[in-house]
């Protein structure tokens, strides 16, 4: 029982030694030595532990606040603001402080859902089905509906029977492509995105 | 103008937007000036964390911008406070126009040229006298032409005539002392509810922060677009930084805040139906754009920069359709699809509920929450044969079928829409590679760092794999109608497990090449009409100059001490110049107006334009330079030394503005479509030619209809952004705003018998949704025509999918449009409030 008491004594000793707040009371300096204890002797920075660092862009507003990405394994682990913007310099707003969250958001769907005619369930559908589907659907639509002339001649050779709706949260690349194909290979018209909203 | 430009500012007014908290990065700019000693203002509506940091705020009744704008710019005419030595210069305040042109101070309130039953506006009184004015390629939207009969003529071979002693009565001076001359301070009072008092401290402020010395800038956002007078807010806004000298300036300009990381982007490079990509007019059946030299003919203007219109389209064909693209024919112009009228997006959800639309993809919007009628954009997409939807966490506009509006009001049920759907995860900025271009023309190239997790691929990969199988579902096709898709370009490198399309190789077609070489070109002045050059946008020439430079991933900002605008960071088009028109920095013989507001000058020892910035201008054309009407001269030879604004046909800042605006040549002072009360200074009361679409769901309240008696403007919030789910589905966000709320005045509160935190119906003809209120006296009511006007206004960021969620605003509103963009009207419609919860429309979302 004494032995118990004993270490229970010598522990919580060892403990207010080790804690910042008597070592502050007795006069070490709360940002120097009382910082210290030996728990964080232990610790190191968790950015260390990042095997590639690189820059992104906040995918919110349009200020376009730089971004320094640290990732492991391949997932991201640290997102902060590049303190060599001139944008930012290293500050970000709470929506693109929050980046991290958002790429690890457990709303996150990482699958492909499809839901059929008239059903009331999603169902987990392979990528690769998907895709060929969509071609499938899209090549239908458009056959169905693209007019070369209109009635007195004129050419127009575009199709109103698809529409495309999106794009300024995109990479410019990705605009481009979505406008050369679905315009300019489709002959969809109604290309739009938020520039309007 | 530069976002840290900003910092070089005397006077910023923040206006139709809330940047403090909506551009929170941004505004540190706007407080590094002010620690310099700025005033910064902030007109509004509310009072926002950006009112409290502003020495003045202004509140104006949402909607009544132009009346306080025309204020300034009548109080900077009439008491002779404009910059003289640079509006003279610079802009057209000296022009002559028609003998027929009819202002609406003398014509009920509308300009001449209105077909009032078409609800269009013909331009030939418009014009300088004597001449036909084209507008830069960019503005010839269908109607211009169309309202020509028979295009633009393109015979202008002299400059327009002036009178620089600005006494001739049809001058633009002239026009505009008349046309602005009712809207004195007691009338700017009367109609925005603005004290005369503030309003004064307004106008002085920046008069006094204008001239050689000082300069002023202005910053807006959706509050100014999202109107049925959208553009001309910003006219006049433009005006009035004409006036003061407040453009091509350090610290000074006209900033747009907008607000998606790519928005500029796929605004330049666009998703948008009406142009090609940067600012070239998609081709229109009812214009004459028959053939490639129908179009080139029409939309060629003889003057200015745009001249060079033929170079960057037919490189653009080039660029698309690749060996298809020759010279004898037509270089493939006719595989380009027509426009047949207004495809935005607007008439596309009412197409969608006529059963026009069959298909459509979603890319990373969610039009559920964002568009206005959100219960007829349900109605549209439930009516689709098929819809595709990428974005990385489910969305309204995905799970409508299931959860929406209609289905849980028993109005649809699941086995009654028909419409297939596909969800696609999307991968983010981090986890692919690519450019975007903020909102001051920064294009930034961004790293893959990370692997997106699953199925989840960025959209590149999505075009460029759909792309690649229909291009083999219609390689065997012989059918006219299929050459474009045969023709089309699409042999992109691939990278990896997931033959991930490689960006840089898109970035270097969209920068251009030479196509016998593909040599990357170094900048749009090496692009030729004649097939031999390829450039996807020629704004963009010069970010991949040569195979491995890639200066959109450069970043190398100035070195403390120095500051030669941060060139080195990052590119911004056009040729990486910082500040648009900066040749007006300097006076009209290329001197500095001042040592202080230095930025880019002539050099005449090396006979070169240079400064802190890359010169918008010809690098060599001497300040004293003018063209020689004699010999015809055309594109930029036409324009003088003196003539900073390059895009123009004549060089000059428009005032007025002869072509190219579908709804006149000044902004005029409408009310919003609903409005309480009638418009106090015409007798037209809403702009004569907005964008109306009637359908049984989209009524529209008639003026001071009695059921429908409040003022309606909707915002979004720091922590949310917009209708993406993306914040909403991000948890630290979605607990910091955790519902939807309606913001309410203590006076109207009062008056309806609501306490703070009650539940409360908001209802228009459109809908009715409810969220709790909020009392705060960040809203005032208005003093109006004798009478007290209520504002209420709400964030419209929520839906039922995310973290946090709440009733969606846009459920209230209506469709109709800008006449210029087509833009919604988010900002000034009316309701009706009351204390209460909608019975059985929901438990819990
Ligand atoms: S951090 Fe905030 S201000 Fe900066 S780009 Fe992102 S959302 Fe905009």
């Amino acid at each position: 029982m004494n032995q118990i008491r004993r270490r229970l004594a010598r522990k919580a000793s060892e403990f207010f030694k080790d804690w910042s707040v008597p070592r502050q009371l007795s006069g070490q300096s709360a940002v120097a030595e009382a910082a210290r204890s030996s728990l964080s002797e232990h610790q190191r920075p968790r950015l260390e532990e990042a095997d590639r660092i690189g820059t992104s862009i906040c995918p919110f507003c349009a200020v376009g606040c730089a971004q320094l990405v640290y990732a492991k394994h391949g997932k991201p682990i640290h997102i902060e603001g590049d303190p060599r913007s001139p944008v930012n310099q290293g500050t970000l707003c709470p929506k693109g402080a929050g980046t991290l969250g958002m790429m690890l958001s457990e709303l996150r769907v990482p699958e492909v859902l499809y839901r059929a005619p008239h059903s009331s369930a999603w169902e987990k559908r392979p990528l690769d089905w998907a895709m060929a589907r969509i071609a499938a659907l899209v090549k239908q639509t458009r056959d169905e509906t693209i007019v070369d002339r209109l009635a007195d001649g004129t050419p127009v050779r575009h199709t109103l029977g698809i529409a495309s709706l999106g794009g300024a949260t995109l990479d410019n690349e990705e605009n481009y492509l979505i406008k050369k194909l679905l315009g300019g290979g489709l002959g969809v018209v109604s290309i739009e995105n938020q520039a309007r909203i | 103008m530069a976002l840290w430009d900003l910092a070089n500012s005397d006077c910023i007014t923040v206006m139709g937007s809330n940047m403090a908290e909506n551009h929170p990065v941004a505004f540190r700019f706007v407080t590094e000036a002010q620690a310099r000693g700025a005033t910064v203002i902030h007109v509004d509506p509310r009072f926002t964390r950006t009112s409290a940091l502003a020495e003045i705020h202004a509140p104006i009744r949402s909607g009544t911008d132009i009346a306080f704008l025309g204020g300034i710019i009548h109080y900077l005419l009439v008491n002779d406070l404009w910059f003289r030595d640079f509006a003279l210069a610079y802009t057209n305040l000296a022009a002559i126009v028609e003998e027929g042109y009819l202002d609406p101070e003398e014509n009920d309130g509308v300009f001449s040229g209105l077909l009032a039953d078409r609800g269009i506006y013909k331009h030939d009184t418009w014009q300088y006298e004597g001449q036909i004015s084209a507008a830069a390629s960019a503005e010839n939207f269908e109607q211009t032409t169309e309202a020509f009969e028979g295009g633009v003529a393109r015979d202008a071979r002299n400059p327009p005539p002036t009178d620089p002693t600005l006494q001739h009565p049809r001058c633009v001076y002239q026009i505009m002392r008349r046309h602005f001359g009712r809207y004195t301070p007691e009338m700017v009072e009367h109609v925005t509810g603005c004290p005369q008092a503030t309003f004064l401290k307004v106008c002085d402020a920046l008069a006094r922060n204008s001239g050689r010395e000082r300069t002023g800038a202005f910053c807006y956002a959706v509050g100014w677009t999202h109107h049925s007078y959208g553009v001309q807010i910003i006219r006049a806004a433009s005006i009035i930084q004409a006036l003061l000298g407040n453009i091509g300036r350090p610290g000074g300009g006209v900033l747009a805040l907008r607000g998606h990381c790519s928005i500029q982007g796929s605004t330049d490079i666009p998703t948008l139906y009406n142009m090609l990509p940067t600012y070239m007019p998609q081709p229109n059946a009812m214009t004459q754009h028959g053939s490639l030299a129908d179009y080139l003919k029409a939309q060629t203007v003889p003057t200015g920069w745009w001249n060079n219109l033929p170079k960057y389209m037919i490189s653009l064909l080039k660029a698309w359709y690749g060996e298809a693209a020759q010279p004898d024919k037509g270089f493939a112009y006719d595989l380009l699809p027509k426009l047949t009228g207004d495809h935005s997006q607007l008439p596309t959800t009412l197409a969608m509920v006529d059963g026009v639309v069959k298909g459509q993809f979603v890319f990373g919007q969610n039009p559920v929450v964002g568009n206005t009628n959100s219960e007829l954009v349900e109605r549209g997409l439930a009516n689709l044969e098929w819809l595709v939807v990428r974005d990385f966490a489910m969305t309204e506009t995905a799970s409508f079928w299931k959860k929406g509006r209609l289905v849980r009001r028993g109005e649809l049920a699941p086995d009654k829409i028909g419409t297939e759907i596909f969800f696609l995860p999307s991968a983010m900025a981090a986890e692919k590679e690519g450019t975007l271009t903020n909102t001051t023309r920064l294009v930034q190239w961004h790293d893959k760092v990370c692997d997106a997790p699953g199925d989840c691929r960025s959209d590149l990969w999505f075009v460029y794999h759909l792309g690649r199988r229909l291009k083999q579902l219609y390689a065997d096709s012989e059918a006219p109608e299929d050459a474009p898709i045969r023709a089309l370009t699409w042999d992109y490198p691939t990278n990896g497990d997931l033959s991930e399309p490689d960006a840089a190789a898109v970035l270097r077609e969209i920068n251009g090449y030479t196509v016998a070489e593909r040599r990357q070109i170094s900048g749009f002045l090496e692009l030729k009409d004649d097939g031999s050059t390829a450039c996807g946008g020629w704004m963009y020439s010069g970010v991949f100059p040569s195979a491995d430079e890639n200066r959109a991933r450069s970043r190398k900002p100035d070195r403390p001490g120095s500051f030669t605008h941060h060139r080195g960071w990052a590119f911004s088009w056009p040729d990486n110049r910082r500040v648009l028109y900066n040749r007006a920095s300097a006076d009209p013989e290329g001197e500095p107006w001042s040592e202080r507001k230095r930025l880019v000058w002539w050099d005449a020892k090396s006979g070169k334009w240079t400064g802190l910035d890359t010169p918008d201008f010809i690098r060599d054309k001497a300040p004293d330079m003018r063209p020689n009407w004699e010999e015809n001269p055309i594109g930029s030879e036409a324009l003088g030394g003196a003539d900073p604004f390059i895009m123009e046909p004549d060089g000059k800042c428009l005032l007025f503005v002869p072509s190219g605006l579908k709804d006149g040549p000044l902004p005029t002072y409408y009310e919003p479509v609903e409005s309480p009360v009638g418009n106090p200074l015409y007798k037209q009361q809403s702009n004569p030619a907005v964008k109306l679409w009637r359908h049984s769901a989209n009524g529209l309240h008639e003026v001071g209809d009695p059921r429908f008696p409040y003022v309606f403007t909707t915002y979004r919030l720091t922590e949310l952004h917009c209708g993406g789910i993306a914040t909403r589905a991000m948890p630290h966000t979605a607990e910091l705003q955790p519902e939807a709320f309606i913001e309410v005045s203590p006076e109207l509160a009062r008056e309806i018998g609501l306490n703070n935190l009650d539940w409360a119906v908001l209802s228009t003809a459109r809908g009715e949704i409810e969220a709790k209120a909020l009392v705060t006296e960040r809203l005032r009511p208005f003093h109006i025509s004798g009478r007290y006007v209520h504002q209420v206004g709400m964030p419209w960021v929520y839906g039922w999918e995310g973290y946090t969620r709440g009733d969606t605003a846009n459920v209230l509103l209506a469709i109709f449009g800008d006449p210029n963009t087509s833009i919604h009207t988010t900002k000034a419609l009316t309701c009706d409030l009351r204390r209460g919860r909608l019975y059985g429309t929901r438990a819990r979302l």
